[in-house]
């Protein structure tokens, strides 16, 4: 850590310079265990292509599933991976802060001249979360090639689009979970069913959820936004629950309001904090 | 034996007192109860039959599947005795007057029991009230299904205890483990039921020990295992015999290392 003392002035460091000075010194502590860093690598790209293998198995028996064929399915699949694990990469680290909280840890986080938020996702960041992008980047090559697509320049911006805005959806998600942990410490799990969760229910086409829950997942929590809507239009497959055409368009909306809350969420719970400290 | 007994009753006590992280773990497994059940009603609303299941006993599958998760440990990266190989905290374990492997089996049996009491119910009664769950009601049956849980569970100590003892020799147990829990999440039927697994992947998918710790259970309860019961009994006899007896083999061999090293 000693070099992250040589700033020659005493101004607080900008998050995003902080982030990344931090997100390197993690890096170079989890780079010491070399063969458990490789392992946990390879665990992490078999994990992802354990979801994949079971999207195989089901389109092995039947054609389509919620009215979507293989190719359909693996681009939802591969937009939705890829936009997670570069979230997962990036703000993961706020699963830490359950544990944090508990230990007292959090409170050398706000003494600390630095962006609380920087500190908390750049937390315990190690490169083997990198193994997560292997699978979704090569089954997205793959779904793009069988897709029989008319590109154009708007459907190549939206499906560009559509792994940003998914990306940052995300790390709104991972950021609003993580306020979970402030309101009470040891329910840190039900994050997951948000995070993981989603993950696991965006890779679907949404219309195997059914009607309700498949606007509960637009509207409420928008999920939908990640991958759904906007694949919509570039795979040019009419809204199984008849939508307005305008939402095809609305994920940046959606991510720049969820984003907004989190920030909201983030200063409140901040705010609110108390001390676990005896 | 008594020494035993109180460790489980300890080590479940413990496992009672975090109440509210059950109920939170609870409601995870019910969302992803959900989740699973969704995709596997998409599948089966368009082939009505796949390896003798209909569409209700998918159903019941996702969440009994996920009720199990917690007691049998699926998402454990190893036991509690993984970390105390790495820190140096196992040398005081050693110095105990009791059988390492018993004792161990014996905390994590409390952890188990108490997961079985707090998290298997609420994602099974979820599904069972909003979903097309469907249970059976033949006494006989349940009981072969505890029977055929607490074989599957013997398997997953025993897996889990293997990858914890490796931190021995590797000093890090934890990149061992994380390919353990990756591996057991797809081939425990967590995912996707094995019994949906096609060709000679599903074949040898049904042989692997994890077979035993969630999907032949449920098969048993079901009435799908083929072979019947029997062959359920033999299946997590065999596995978890040879896995208690790989790791009481490793157990000397490690004991003997650390000796050799002198602490």
């Amino acid at each position: 850590m000693a070099d992250t003392t040589t700033e020659p002035d005493d101004r607080p460091l900008w998050g995003p310079t902080a982030y990344l000075l931090l997100v390197r010194i993690w890096m170079r502590a989890a780079s010491q265990y070399r063969v458990s860093l490789l392992l946990t690598t390879v665990a992490q790209l078999f994990t992802t292509c354990l979801d994949l293998i079971a999207i195989l198995v089901i389109y092995s028996h039947v054609r389509t599933i919620g009215g979507f064929t293989l190719p359909e399915t693996l681009y939802l699949y591969g937009t939705t991976r890829l936009a997670f694990a570069v979230s997962d990469a990036l703000a993961s680290g706020v699963e830490n802060l359950a544990t944090m909280i508990r230990l007292g840890n959090f409170d050398l986080v706000l003494i600390r001249p630095v962006s609380s938020l920087a500190q908390v996702l750049a937390d315990q960041f190690t490169p083997k979360r990198f193994g997560k992008l292997a699978a979704p980047v090569l089954t997205l090559g793959w779904a793009i090639d069988a897709l029989p697509l008319h590109w154009t320049a708007a459907k190549a911006a939206v499906a560009i689009g559509t792994v940003v805005c998914g990306l940052v959806l995300y790390c709104a998600l991972w950021v609003l979970t993580g306020c979970i942990s402030f309101i009470a410490v040891d329910a840190q799990e039900v994050a997951n069913s948000f995070t993981y969760g989603s993950e696991n229910a965006t890779e679907y086409p949404l219309s195997i959820f059914g009607r309700p829950l498949g606007l509960a997942l637009t509207f409420v929590l928008p999920v939908a936004f990640v991958t759904w809507q906007p694949s919509l239009y570039v795979l040019g497959h009419p809204d199984p629950f008849g939508l307005p055409e305008f939402l095809r368009f609305a994920s940046p909306a959606a991510a720049a309001v969820l984003s907004g809350l989190a920030a909201l969420a983030w200063r409140a719970c901040i705010r609110h904090y108390r001390s676990t400290g005896s | 034996m008594r020494v035993y007994l109180t460790a489980v009753r300890l080590s479940l006590r413990r496992y009672l007192a975090y109440r509210s992280s059950a109920a939170a773990g609870a409601f995870t497994n019910t969302v992803f109860g959900c989740i699973r059940a969704f995709v596997l009603m998409a599948l089966w609303k368009q082939k009505p039959e796949i390896g003798g299941w209909d569409l209700a006993d998918a159903v019941t599958y996702a969440f009994l599947t996920q009720g199990l998760l917690a007691p049998m440990g699926v998402f454990m990266t190893s036991t509690e005795l993984g970390p105390r190989i790495r820190t140096g905290d196992v040398a005081v374990d050693l110095y105990r007057p009791v059988d390492f492997q018993t004792w161990w089996l014996s905390l994590d049996l409390g952890r188990a029991l108490g997961g079985g009491l707090l998290r298997t119910v609420p994602p099974v009664l979820f599904g069972a009230l909003l979903f097309p769950v469907r249970l059976p009601s033949s006494p006989l049956r349940w009981t072969e299904f505890a029977v055929c849980c607490a074989l599957g569970y013997l398997i997953s100590f025993g897996l889990r205890y293997l990858a914890s003892l490796a931190a021995f020799w590797t000093m890090d147990e934890r990149g061992m483990s994380s390919i353990l829990v990756a591996l057991g999440m797809f081939c425990s039927g967590l995912i996707i039921p094995l019994s949906v697994v096609p060709g000679a992947l599903g074949t040898v998918l049904l042989h692997t020990p994890w077979a035993g710790i969630m999907q032949m259970p449920i098969n048993v309860l079901l009435g799908t295992q083929s072979g019947g019961v029997g062959y359920a009994l033999a299946f997590g006899t065999f596995w978890a015999v040879l896995l208690l007896a790989a790791g009481r083999m490793l157990t000397d061999v490690a004991r003997h290392k650390v000796v050799v090293q002198g602490g």
